[in-house]
């Protein structure tokens, strides 16, 4: 864990700083000063179905208010890495589906294609009705396109995701 | 004043208004933004959530664009502003991801393009005296909650934007536009930023709590610089009064937008009519001066 985040786990004192500032604390079932305790207890897989993995905003408030300058929010980072690579079950909402999902536009098009993300992302977890009463308002205020999104370089995109996914080695 | 001005994928989707108005507020103001050609997306917290590599890459690949046409690089978008920042700290700091990000962009990029956000501009390069000289309409004591969220300020050892617990510039900016910048308590909480969609119960959640605080300080509107925290705050009031009953019917503008009606640039150049709540409070209240 200290590897791949950078971070040295050992100094937190479980002041819960991080926890109290934390704005999804209060609707996940694990708290960020917990996940770091249990690292400590030397926990392991069990960590990555932690609700709180992928339930995270990624607000960095954590982070920044750690006495001990611990980067708990790339602890959370470090724990997402982990969870996707050892294929942990889906967290609530499918948050890496809507991750792919946006990636896959940018790959396509070198730019975000919200139509396209949105349609693949509801394809993958059946949730067509959503938000749905707010596309015909969002359609005539501008605030979405129809087509897809030109003038990028998505040659170098291209090749920056190609070098991405050899990283990751044959199971990505 | 010339810049590269990144203008972000929301740009040419949900932050139409906010490119329009920055594009406006600049002209009016004599600062030159130039689009980098075949500019790409930064990544998001999309990128950011899955693939270190990407996080880095996406952005380096802007900012080397950047790099040959020898200006600062300014960016509107308070999520792309971060990533960009973010990459250029972590290729600097490591010679190893700087070389890998260079084999896959197939050049080499060092870290080094200066990545400011367009209210830095504003502040630091325009400056709060000349934006006061040159207002034709003053917001007329507008009580503005301004709204900083996550990404202009957090992490502040890279980002080095603002105070990241109480933050002041944009308070500073409206002040200097005649507007009453509000002491409330939300300015750097978090809106729910890219779980809009996937975790639509969490952002309902945190948005009704900071619109709830707002309304309890007396605003009249919320200013922001981030077009998530926009369209969250913007287009989830609908939701909470299904869910909850609060009509909170809180007009949510883009800074930009509140310095563009104040320098006299007409509303449909600023996108007004694009908001979900109406500002109709706000645009009565300048008018009346």
């Amino acid at each position: 864990m200290e590897k791949i985040c950078g971070a040295a786990l050992g100094v937190c004192f479980q002041c819960k700083k991080c926890s109290s500032g934390c704005p999804v604390a209060k609707l996940a079932k694990s708290r960020p000063s917990e996940i770091m305790r249990q690292l400590h207890l030397g926990a392991g897989n069990e960590l990555l179905e932690s609700d709180l993995v992928w339930a995270c905003v990624s607000c960095e408030t954590c982070s920044t208010r750690c006495p001990m300058g611990i980067d708990v929010a790339g602890v959370i980072d470090a724990l997402r890495k982990l969870a996707l690579e050892r294929g942990a079950p889906k967290p609530a909402g499918n948050v890496p589906l809507f991750n792919r999902a946006f990636l896959r536009t940018v790959q396509m098009f070198g730019r975000s294609y919200e139509i396209g993300m949105v349609a693949a992302y509801k394809l993958g977890t059946g949730t067509w009705m959503n938000d749905t009463e707010k596309f015909p308002t969002m359609l005539k205020k501008g605030k979405i396109s129809l087509l897809p999104p030109r003038g990028g370089d998505r040659k170098t995109v291209r090749r920056i995701f190609k070098q991405s996914k050899k990283n990751q080695g044959p199971q990505a | 004043m010339r810049y590269a001005y990144f203008p972000g994928c929301s740009a040419e989707s949900t932050a139409r208004d906010m490119h329009q108005s920055t594009l406006a507020v600049a002209r009016a103001l004599g600062i030159d933004l130039v689009e980098p050609k075949g500019w790409t997306c930064c990544g998001a917290t999309a990128g950011h959530q899955t693939d270190h590599f990407l996080a880095v890459s996406l952005p380096a690949a802007n900012m080397a664009k950047v790099r040959d046409m020898n200006l600062d690089m300014v960016v509107s978008c308070a999520a792309c502003f971060n990533r960009m920042k973010v990459a250029n700290h972590e290729i600097a700091a490591h010679p190893a991801t700087r070389k890998q990000v260079g084999e896959a962009l197939e050049r080499d990029y060092d870290g080094s393009v200066k990545v400011r956000h367009f209210l830095e501009v504003l502040l630091d390069d325009v400056g709060l005296k000349a934006i006061s000289r040159a207002v034709k309409h003053s917001l007329n004591g507008l009580k503005v909650a301004c709204y900083y969220g996550c990404l202009l300020v957090r992490p502040p050892k890279i980002l080095k934007f603002d105070d990241p617990e109480n933050p002041m510039s944009l308070d500073r900016l409206v002040e200097a536009i005649g507007g009453q910048s509000l002491d409330w308590p939300c300015k750097v909480e978090c809106c729910g930023g890219g779980l809009s969609l996937s975790r639509t119960d969490v952002v309902v959640q945190l948005t009704d709590s900071i619109l709830d605080m707002a309304c309890r300080a007396g605003a009249d509107c919320v200013a922001v610089s981030c077009p998530l925290c926009q369209v969250n705050l913007d287009l989830r009031q609908q939701d909470i009064r299904k869910q909850t009953g609060r009509n909170h019917q809180m007009p949510i503008l883009y800074i930009t937008q509140l310095v563009g009606l104040c320098l006299g640039i007409r509303r449909d150049e600023l996108g007004f009519e694009k908001l979900m709540v109406p500002a109709s409070t706000v645009l009565e209240k300048v008018a009346a001066n």
